[in-house]
């Protein structure tokens, strides 16, 4: 199970309180992880990523194992501490807009 | 209808949410509730026509894309519908800022309008400019492409706030007629529900643009009908305030003697076709009521002959801005008006706009405003 949590505006949207955990099926990247999310909660598909292009929206931002995996990518395997559920994958907001 | 059994509903968008407003036909004591979808800009949101239970709500957010929403009981509890609003065929471009090619892509939906019959049939009015509908309650939204077909999008450009598709109007008396307005392109119409259409700008005169007669390239704010006569069309463009008498076939200034005649909003009274509203805005730069006098002004003459209305507004030290969706009006016997500003105040007046009280004071900036009129 892998850990993920979401920014707070996406949690409500979402209907969550708090970090969610989620089964991936193979290999754990950040495509099938958001393949698995939207799957369970089709409201946020078009809110993490584009619908059409499926690329990441701009000012969202993936962090985990204290990284930056915003431009890794979307093929590419998940830290094996987030793959295990040690640590959480974590969907962040951009700072802007002060 | 001013009795205890009639009411209205506001329905206010917000920077940061959306709030709905209620009050008996008295209008005097408002019930406020509140931030629905807090933390999101929620453009605009609508009752239907044909189910006043049954609304419509455009929320978004520079991080999260757009989402909307839909009431089945007035906006009690919200449900998300679809989201992906996706140009027909290639999207191809328009013009950009610099006058340079600029591929169309979707931000948000500026505006929501509900069929007149159909609780289930809604348009959306998106940016980048296009007109969307949905057939099944929002589930799906597909694009009516005849209007970026039009032939004249590549030169379409966007105005201070983006190339926004923001006025749809329906004619009641026709259900295959509808006309729709984008800044900076201008006012279209279709006689064919949306398949194809035209653009009707002649007699609209942009100094701005490097044609100021040209077909496309008009940075109309709003266009408002009565809809009891919905072949007379009261524009208000980036400067002058206009009106057509032939469903936008050809138009002519009704400035008169407006302080200025640059503004965003433009409303029609419920039961008086030639009464007509606008708030004044100092200029293009300068967002904010003249003289620091928020005024709204009444014309009982389909324009040209303005009076101004500051029972109950402030007329000093003002200096808010009334952006395009946020005027309504409601259909009760003395005819309501309401308007929203960036100040986050909610203007209503019972009396078509003799006197204004504040229905609330501090909310984030105004997006839009609706009104139901609920018996």
């Amino acid at each position: 199970m892998i850990r993920v949590v979401l920014p707070a505006h996406l949690r409500l949207l979402a209907g969550l309180r708090d970090e969610l955990s989620i089964e991936v099926q193979g290999q754990a990247t950040q495509r099938s992880l958001l393949d698995a999310l939207e799957e369970r909660y089709p409201v946020l598909r078009g809110t993490l990523r584009d619908h059409v292009t499926q690329r990441r929206r701009p000012f969202v931002r993936f962090f985990a194992c204290q990284e930056d995996l915003s431009h890794e990518a979307p093929d590419a395997p998940l830290p094996e501490a987030v793959a295990s559920g040690a640590e959480p994958f974590l969907i962040v907001g951009a700072i802007a807009g002060g | 209808m001013t009795d205890k059994t009639s009411g209205v509903r506001v329905l206010v968008g917000t920077r940061k949410g959306a709030f709905i407003l209620t009050a008996d036909g008295k209008r005097k004591q408002w019930e406020v509730n509140g931030p629905h979808f807090a933390g999101w800009e929620v453009y605009h949101v609508k009752g239907s026509p044909a189910d006043p239970n049954r609304l419509y709500a455009s929320q978004s957010s520079g991080w999260s894309g757009q989402v909307i929403q839909r009431s089945n009981d007035g906006g009690q509890t919200w449900e998300p519908v679809d989201n992906k609003f996706v140009y027909e065929g290639v999207p191809g471009t328009h013009q950009w800022y610099d006058g340079t090619p600029h591929p169309w892509e979707f931000k948000r939906v500026w505006h929501l309008e509900p069929s007149l019959s159909d609780p289930d049939t809604v348009y959306a009015g998106v940016e980048d400019a296009a007109l969307f509908r949905t057939t099944d309650g929002g589930k799906s939204w597909a694009e009516l492409p005849g209007l970026r077909g039009h032939g004249s999008g590549p030169h379409w450009q966007p105005g201070a706030g983006g190339m926004c598709l923001h006025t749809i109007l329906l004619d009641p008396s026709d259900p295959a007629r509808m006309f729709i307005a984008i800044s900076a392109a201008g006012a279209f119409r279709s006689d064919d529900g949306g398949a194809t259409w035209r653009a009707i700008n002649q007699g609209l005169r942009s100094q701005y643009i490097p044609d100021p007669t040209a077909e496309v390239g008009h940075c109309v704010h709003r266009i408002a009908m009565h809809r009891s006569r919905p072949s007379v069309l009261f524009m208000q463009k980036h400067w002058d305030v206009m009106r057509s008498d032939n469903a936008g076939d050809s138009w002519q200034e009704v400035s008169g003697n407006l302080p200025t005649d640059f503004g965003f909003v433009i409303d029609v009274h419920a039961h008086e076709p030639e009464t007509i509203y606008v708030v004044p805005i100092k200029s293009d730069s300068e967002h904010f009521p003249p003289e620091g006098k928020l005024r709204v002004y009444r014309s009982r003459t389909g324009g040209n002959e303005w009076e101004a209305l500051t029972n109950g507004l402030p007329q000093s030290d003002c200096y808010v801005n009334v952006l395009r969706d946020a005027m309504a009006v409601d259909s009760l016997d003395q005819c309501g008006v309401y308007f929203g500003t960036t100040g986050g105040q909610v203007y209503a007046s019972a009396d078509a706009g003799d006197s204004w009280a504040p229905i609330v004071r501090d909310l984030p900036a105004v997006l839009s405003v609706e009104v139901q009129t609920l018996s």
